[in-house]
């Protein structure tokens, strides 16, 4: 395992976390930084959190549409389509 | 081409992540009203030019993110603070690595999350500079590739991802700061 190869080491790891948390690594680095974090506890774990931190964000910054904006949006849209008829 | 009568159909899903990244960047919820007004009046009028089976999403978010910069940038007295602090990587996760965590059977970090409000987070990513919350928020909250992201705002995809990473760090910062202020993690640990 691991002959000849480079491996990765942990500075290199941290330093691309981000990019391959985001899935925007070629195939070869992200199958690199893959291989360490599956050796390395600490990286993993700390992969973990920033993974979960992200989930976090994306959960939390939602808000409901306002059912008068809703309504405002479809009347505007009704509107607009009777004012220009598809195809006029 | 696609047909207006389709629009309803395809575009209004995706109205409450548009009128999110809206509050988000407008940071005032009549702002974000009429921005996300404008955007569906946008798009419906647009939508002739729209290859169906391409990416709505990301058109649409094109056209928010125009009409944004177009309408509703503030006219600003004093030039906003453009750029953020660089922080280490691991900000966040380095500071709460010394809690110890209250027994539930959940790591110190996860009960962490769980003591932020949602208004808080929301909050944090409002506290950006603009383009760094923009990224941040079209990456994370929306799920965008850094590709997509270039094409939304209109900027290369190096400074897409430097927006990114480092807009996450500020954000990271941002938390560190609502946990202090809260007592959930001592300033004394955080070198704060």
């Amino acid at each position: 395992m691991g002959t000849g190869e480079s491996d990765v080491d942990c500075n290199e790891t941290i330093e691309r976390l981000y990019t391959y948390l985001d899935g925007e690594l070629t195939d070869e680095r992200r199958i690199e930084i893959k291989r360490h974090l599956d050796d390395c506890p600490p990286c993993l774990h700390a992969f973990d959190f920033e993974s979960e931190l992200r989930q976090v964000i994306a959960d939390r910054c939602k808000d409901r549409v306002p059912e008068a904006l809703r309504q405002r949006i479809h009347d505007a849209l009704q509107a607009e389509s009777e004012s220009h008829p598809a195809g006029s | 081409m696609a047909d207006q009568a389709r629009f309803a159909d395809l575009a209004m899903e995706h109205m409450p992540s548009l009128y999110s990244a809206a509050l988000r960047m407008t940071r005032n919820p009549a702002d974000a009203e009429d921005l996300v007004q404008e955007t569906f009046l946008k798009a419906y009028r647009a939508f002739g030019r729209f290859e169906e089976g391409t990416n709505l999403k990301a058109w649409l978010y094109k056209i928010l993110t125009n009409t944004f910069i177009n309408s509703y940038r503030a006219a600003k007295r004093r030039p906003e603070k453009a750029d953020v602090e660089d922080v280490e990587d691991l900000y966040l996760y380095h500071r709460l690595g010394d809690l110890q965590a209250t027994g539930t059977g959940r790591s110190a970090e996860d009960e962490m999350f769980d003591h932020f409000t949602d208004d808080e987070v929301k909050q944090a990513l409002e506290s950006l500079p603009e383009s760094f919350r923009m990224a941040v928020l079209l990456a994370d909250v929306e799920g965008f590739s850094y590709k997509e992201i270039a094409e939304i705002t209109d900027v290369p995809i190096g400074t897409v991802m430097s927006r990114i990473h480092r807009g996450r760090k500020a954000l990271q910062k941002a938390l560190l700061d609502y946990a202090v202020a809260r007592g959930l993690v001592g300033s004394a640990d955080t070198g704060h």
